[in-house]
């Protein structure tokens, strides 16, 4: 009953998200093909950190540096000439998954604040790397040569075909993390976050496990930056700032920390809201800001919570 | 590479060093004592350079501009917990960095309202920014002395407060045993809300300190904020000697680095590979230390008793 | 005789200028049930936690199955065997019983790295974990959220849990505590038949339920065991009557 409710609520957003491009061409307004694009790279990257947020109860405040080194990857090999798509991405999802162990390695056997800012101290570390690397825009950042090339199969300079494949990794995305946490390795990290001593009492030795969820949250968010930077053309140490950080953790929290369509609402709910403010005003962070407090202090369960089917876990 | 270049890294270091003291300490006392992640931490600082600056364009004196500055912020401290920080006492820790995240939006935004996004600059005013002359050869200036001095004088101060008055006492117990503290009869919410307002106090004094050396602009709290969190993971919550120890490290670390690491690579590797890995390096420098301190004694090096 | 399954020698755990544990030496016997008995503050919480591989001793060796686990954490001497239940009921709050028991069976079933089947389905978890908690009293309520149970019924699940690991060394930290007489008493009914069958290690301050239970007592007396032996002779025994029983046995 509670799960049919929220798979309904699942398929009815996919099929919205299906007819955003017809209806917009209907409409002559294709800027929010773009816009929900960009919505839907952000949910993707709030997916990855709501499986370590929502799940595991880890807290990081360092997502923004896998969307960096996913960007870095794809745009570095394209400036070298290599455009292979697939390639790419691997490349951006293995980079980022290598990245997520050798941090998750040191500030897993920490906690709480420690953890807060540990994850949050090696986001800035690579942003200032990025800064310092000239050869790639130092903080001005650099165009992307060429998008991401998939040998004809997709052309990801048709705004349209590129946001039905970012559709269909969001899906993807989706479902895998939903698999994850209903298996057994989801419910040995569900277990550590709900209570650890007990967890170490029956023989489950968190570390490990929480590790494994860390390096593959890297790994999607990474791939979160790659299409990021194909869809800006730009390549920015930006992407790596740590207020970035904040807004994908905003975006999970909004949207309902731990449920199947938090993430994606929290992305749709933060990225709109800043667009629409920044049309009223160019101080819209003044009004972003208290709102942002305000969400935290009385809506603690998140837009999620308020759909029928609620909370997904 | 001479000795002159080198003494003066060192001090350089130092004043940095005890300038992420006064930061860490205000924060980690915060945080050691009332539970509280303050994200907005750095926004106070900003604050207090903000004050310092236009006091002094208004009253014509440095030393006065920033005396008042301390006050100010205080009260700034203050406003903010009474109005938004209250409720987050009895939070998580998520909850209260993501609401006082939210805050460094509103303060950046406040900011660059009032003083617009280009930042302020200040002179220093003529008797300070003399150097002092060692003999030698060797000159520091006056001003990065006196910052050093007082950051020492400051930390001295806080270490008998915190480990030999009455008022010490209380705040230590306060950290461990907040029921007893209030079963005492001791008003935890103005003990909270003066603890809070003398650590603002502390970022602000240290704002006023940095007004004329460094950048004053939106913004300027986060940079120094981040730098802050390695000095406490690498000296060690709760712990105002973690605080020192870790800053002074951290202050070292950073200034040395980026000073020294490029020629010393270039002795063993070729000059254009240190032209570009040297600065890159030296910028991550301190990271890596935390990582390292991370990798081999995960609770840092001085943490409080208890944590 | 063969040698005991777990067997603590000269265990020592300071705190600073406290003394908790004061060599102490303590045994098991396989099938056996040894209560550890002792006033507040006697270190039986340090003992416990020496036992269960939650505090590393100053000094001392504990030897389980011929094996010395003495450097072994929690979660690996859990594997080996060990199963607790918590004095201050701990389990997982958020999901039902029968999760709960589930997880206990799937931590001992080798990795958890398996990411695709649902855990919920798979019928080598829910099925010995069902069964341990009809008996435990708890099946009808299997589905029910953890956190809804009663108090009794959640220190019920904590037994569950240790059982459903298939433990060859049951520790249990006051199970009865917090429980009023009538489920103190199915709960120590139901540890009764588990006697001769497990090899507990019984914390307890209900001395009804110690008594009723232990083949053999421990006292602790300020971190030392002062008098080891059957109830009859601890009962008898005029220092333990003296630092511990004083007026309330006759």
């Amino acid at each position: 009953m509670r799960s049919r409710a929220r798979n309904l609520v699942l398929l009815a957003m996919l099929a919205l998200l299906v007819l955003v491009p017809p209806a917009a061409a209907l409409l002559h307004q294709l800027f929010y093909v773009d816009l929900l694009r960009r919505v839907m790279i952000f949910g993707i990257a709030a997916v990855s950190l709501d499986l370590i947020l929502g799940y595991g109860g880890m807290v990081s405040f360092g997502h923004a540096a896998y969307l960096g080194v996913g960007a870095y990857a794809v745009t570095v090999l394209a400036y070298y000439g290599i455009h292979d798509g697939l390639l790419q991405w691997t490349v951006a999802i293995g980079g980022s998954m290598l990245l997520a162990l050798a941090i998750g390695a040191v500030s897993i056997r920490t906690s709480g604040i420690y953890f807060i800012m540990i994850t949050l101290a090696f986001t800035q570390m690579l942003y200032y790397l990025g800064i310092s690397l000239d050869v790639f825009g130092g903080d001005n950042g650099m165009r992307l040569p060429e998008r991401s090339q998939f040998f004809g199969l997709i052309n990801l300079n048709n705004g349209t075909e590129f946001y039905y494949l970012v559709l269909s990794i969001l899906a993807a995305v989706v479902l895998l993390v939903q698999r994850l946490v209903e298996s057994r390795f989801g419910m040995a990290i569900r277990a550590a976050k709900s209570n650890e001593a007990r967890s170490r009492a029956i023989g489950f030795s968190p570390y490990p496990y929480k590790l494994a969820a860390f390096v593959i949250s890297g790994g999607i968010c990474g791939l979160a930056g790659a299409l990021l930077v194909n869809h800006t053309a730009y390549l920015t140490p930006d992407f790596m700032q740590w207020t970035r950080s904040g807004e994908i953790l905003f975006m999970v929290i909004l949207g309902g920390v731990g449920t199947t369509a938090g993430p994606v609402l929290g992305a749709f709910t933060l990225l709109v809201l800043e667009d629409v403010l920044s049309g009223w005003t160019e101080h819209w962070q003044i009004i972003l800001g208290p709102l942002l407090v305000l969400a935290v202090l009385f809506a603690k369960r998140g837009l999620a919570g308020l759909l029928p089917g609620g909370r997904g876990g | 590479m001479n000795l002159q270049l080198v003494l003066e890294q060192i001090l350089n270091g130092l004043q940095l060093g005890v300038m992420l003291f006064l930061m860490a300490a205000g924060l980690t006392l915060v945080f050691g004592i009332m539970n509280l992640v303050n994200l907005a931490h750095g926004s106070l600082y900003m604050v207090g350079a903000y004050l310092a600056t236009t006091f002094y364009r208004w009253t014509g004196s440095f030393v006065l501009g920033s005396l008042l500055a301390l006050p100010a912020t205080l009260i700034v401290g203050v406003i903010v917990e009474v109005v938004a920080l209250r409720t987050l006492y009895e939070r998580d820790h998520l909850d209260q960095v993501l609401a006082t995240f939210g805050l460094i939006l509103f303060f950046n935004e406040l900011i660059a309202i009032i003083w617009g996004r280009v930042g302020l600059f200040t002179n220093l005013p003529q008797w300070l920014s003399g150097s002092l002359d060692f003999g030698g050869g060797f000159s520091y200036p006056l001003y990065r002395l006196l910052i050093v001095m007082l950051g020492v004088a400051v930390a001295l101060l806080l270490w008998y407060v915190v480990a030999r008055t009455r008022i010490g006492m209380l705040v230590r117990a306060g950290a461990s045993n907040r029921m007893m503290v209030a079963a005492l009869g001791v008003n935890i919410r103005l003990l909270y809300t003066l603890l809070f307002g003398f650590g603002a106090a502390l970022a602000g004094l240290a704002g006023a300190m940095a007004a004329p050396i460094y950048a004053v602009q939106p913004g300027m709290g986060e940079q120094i904020l981040i730098q802050v969190f390695v000095v406490i993971v690498i000296g060690g919550i709760g712990s105002i000697r973690g605080a020192f120890a870790g800053g002074i490290i951290v202050g070292a670390v950073d200034t040395l680095g980026r000073a020294f690491l490029k020629p010393a690579l270039a002795t063993l590797i070729s000059p254009t590979a240190a032209q570009a890995a040297g600065p890159a390096l030296a910028s991550i420098l301190i990271y890596l230390l935390m990582a390292l301190i991370l990798a081999l004694r995960p609770e840092g090096l001085f943490p409080a008793r208890g944590h | 005789m063969a040698e005991a399954l777990l067997l603590a020698r000269g265990l020592c755990k300071s705190f600073g200028a406290l003394r908790a544990s004061d060599n102490i030496d303590f045994d098991l016997l396989e099938g056996e049930t040894h209560a550890v008995i002792g006033p507040n503050g006697a270190g039986k919480t340090t003992f416990i936690w020496q036992l269960s591989g939650d505090l590393h001793p100053d000094a001392g060796t504990i030897r389980f199955a011929g094996e010395d686990v003495t450097s072994l954490r929690a979660p690996a001497r859990a594997r080996r065997g060990f199963a607790r239940s918590f004095q201050i009921t701990s389990i997982y709050r958020e999901f039902t019983a029968l999760d709960n028991v589930a997880l206990a069976v799937q931590a001992r079933a080798g990795h958890s790295f398996r990411f695709w089947r649902k855990a919920r389905e798979e019928a080598v978890l829910r099925d010995p974990a069902l069964r341990v908690l009809e008996e435990v009293g708890l099946g009808a309520r299997a589905g029910v959220l953890a956190a809804n149970l009663a108090h009794g019924e959640q220190r019920q699940l904590e037994v569950a849990m240790a059982l459903a690991t298939g433990p060859r060394l049951l520790l249990l930290d006051e199970p009865v505590a917090g429980m009023g007489s009538d489920e103190s008493q199915r709960m120590v009914e139901f540890l009764s038949r588990l006697k001769g069958r497990q090899s507990i290690i019984l914390v307890e301050h209900d001395m009804d339920a110690v008594f009723s239970l232990a083949d053999r007592i421990s006292v602790l007396v300020y971190g030392r065991i002062i008098a080891t032996g059957t109830p009859q002779e601890i009962r008898a025994n005029a220092d333990v009557r003296r630092a511990y029983l004083g007026e309330d046995v006759q």
